[in-house]
């Protein structure tokens, strides 16, 4: 899974029927230390986060098995709301 | 899958009802000689293991098979705590 802020949402009228009412956020993530890093991902919410908090994201086949996202088109899903990260190398 | 070490945890109180239990650890993707290589991730533990301790992990939705039935969503998870390897 990546770590990854919360930046903005997107809103899309004409969508995939499994996607209506499903809360799109668009996400970057970040290494464990802060720093953005790599594109902009847009994710589906399943947890009520929202802009400028941290998330943690699950991607590729893995997001269908998110709360309520079965069999829906989607590819990342936001899971849980980070409250701390330690790194101790 | 992939060699990494253990560098660290997360904390999350809310997240996926499937998620309720698992531990959330940061792992380094390292080369045979433990040098860092690519970006670090976060990575589901079925295996009991800890920070500083190198370990492999799986990618993709096969790293939720050790909790089979439970399906929790994740993407990566460490199958194995390694105690040695050769390379020649």
């Amino acid at each position: 899974m990546l770590l990854a802020k919360i930046v903005g949402t997107v809103v899309a009228t004409r969508k995939d029927p499994r996607l209506v009412s499903n809360k799109l956020l668009v996400v970057r993530p970040i290494d464990p230390r802060g720093k953005a890093e790599g594109n902009y991902l847009v994710a589906v919410d399943t947890v009520d986060a929202g802009v400028g908090e941290t998330v943690l994201i699950v991607s590729g086949s893995s997001a269908r098995m998110a709360s309520g996202l079965k069999d829906c088109p989607v590819d990342a899903a936001v899971v849980g709301i980070i409250d701390e990260i330690d790194i101790n190398e | 899958m992939q060699l990494a070490r253990v560098i660290g945890d997360v904390v999350a109180t809310r997240k996926d009802d499937n998620l309720t239990g698992m531990k959330l650890l940061i792992v380094q993707p390292i080369t045979p000689d433990r040098q860092p290589v690519g970006r670090p991730l976060v990575a589901v533990d079925a295996v009991g293991a800890g920070v500083g301790e190198d370990v492999f992990f799986v990618r993709g939705k096969e790293a939720s098979f050790p909790f089979y039935p439970a399906e929790p969503p994740v993407d990566a998870g460490i199958v194995g705590i390694i105690d040695h390897w050769d390379v020649g």
